[in-house]
């Protein structure tokens, strides 16, 4: 009798994002090819990693549904749910899946709230932020949509090294912070580069008549960065941990406010 | 009259920083900041001490204020506060796991 079944050859690939190197099996060669393109620079070596998904790449529906992200944990099994994916990952044992169809923007998504779940329990986050390194230290420029984080990263000099314009990678390191690179880009449409350095400040951005840092409360440094943090888990403990990390992050880091006109001249306040 | 017994929420995270309280539900993630009045209340509501002792010896002796209208706000603020689960509120001591007072962590 003829064989019925074949050997579908699966194949992967490592998105290494904040030093958190995530392994991607899928048996579509289009997909990995979309996934190649999507996060150059960003991937790290096939023997190691913190996490594994497998994804299956399933066939495009339309209209896509429009039912908003969910992210729900239950017996150790987060489940992150919205219109154009479904995944499942158990941090105990390191694994996960996730339906989608082949496109770049679901397991992009998936990837941002499996890191705020990682950072969360670590002290660290995902920011609404650009973030750039200059003279070997990093600084974070939060704002929500419109208050100038392209704007800022367009106008970097030549000596800045740009870590992102859109979403901003936190890590807590001793008695200090790292930022990291990303691959999550804003209007810029151009890929942070995938390094870090120590975070010296955080600036919340507003544009004005004038280029000058004003120092801020503490209180209102710890609800502004609240207020530009990426968290999507209806999780009582992981939102204390992130009120927590916050508080602790502006205890630690010195934060302004930043206003400027939009030119370069901006950076001459920096670093 | 009954008396009323103030305690905690257990489940919010509570910070001060500066001097300023802040507070977040972890059931909807909101973020409170309290006034000094509501601070202290916070400080004090460990579930056995009554409403009116509270304000008799930490908001009469902060603010010069009438005891029986001090009451009459702290009731109010206690009820609104318990509106948002940030405290529980009794006519009952209520037993806490945790009585201690400030941040929760």
């Amino acid at each position: 009798m003829p064989e019925l079944t074949a050997e579908v050859e699966r194949l992967s690939l490592v998105i290494a994002i904040g030093d958190m190197p995530v392994r991607v099996n899928t048996t579509d060669p289009l997909f990995l090819d979309i996934l190649q393109d999507r996060y150059a620079g960003f991937l790290g070596s096939n023997e190691r990693a913190e996490i594994e998904f497998d994804v299956d790449v399933t066939p495009p529906v339309y209209p896509v549904p429009d039912i908003g992200v969910r992210v729900t944990q239950r017996l150790g099994r987060w489940s992150l749910q919205a219109g154009d994916f479904l995944a499942e990952w158990e941090p105990a044992s390191r694994t996960g899946r996730i339906r989608q169809t082949a496109n770049p923007y679901s397991i992009d998504a998936v990837l941002r709230i499996v890191h705020t779940l990682v950072l969360a329990r670590q002290g660290g986050f995902l920011a609404h932020s650009a973030s750039a390194i200059r003279n070997g230290k990093a600084f974070l420029f939060a704002g929500v949509s419109g208050a100038g984080k392209t704007t800022i990263a367009r106008l970097a000099p030549p000596d800045v090294t740009l870590l992102t314009d859109e979403i901003s990678y936190v890590r807590k390191q001793d008695a200090g912070y790292i930022a990291y690179g990303t691959p999550f880009t804003g209007e810029l449409a151009k890929l942070g580069e995938n390094v870090s350095a120590p975070l010296a400040a955080l600036y919340l951005l507003a544009q004005g008549s004038e280029n000058r840092i004003d120092p801020i409360a503490p209180g209102e440094a710890a609800r502004s960065l609240l207020a530009n943090l990426l968290f999507f888990a209806e999780d009582e403990e992981l939102v204390q941990s992130t009120f927590h990390s916050a508080v602790e992050f502006v205890s630690r880091v010195p934060v302004s406010r930043l206003t400027f006109v939009p030119d370069s001249r901006v950076w001459e306040l920096i670093g | 009259m009954s008396r009323l017994y103030v305690a905690r929420n257990p489940r919010v995270a509570a910070r001060s920083l500066d001097g300023e309280m802040m507070i977040m539900s972890g059931r909807d993630s909101t973020l409170f900041t309290l006034n000094k009045t509501a601070t202290i209340l916070w400080q004090s509501a460990d579930g056995t001490t009554p409403l009116d002792e509270i304000v008799e010896l930490r908001i009469c002796q902060e603010f010069e204020v009438e005891p029986a209208e001090a009451l009459h706000d702290a009731e109010t603020l206690a009820r609104e506060l318990a509106s948002h689960d940030i405290i529980q509120i009794s006519e009952e001591p209520i037993p806490q796991r945790n009585p201690t007072a400030g941040d929760s962590r």
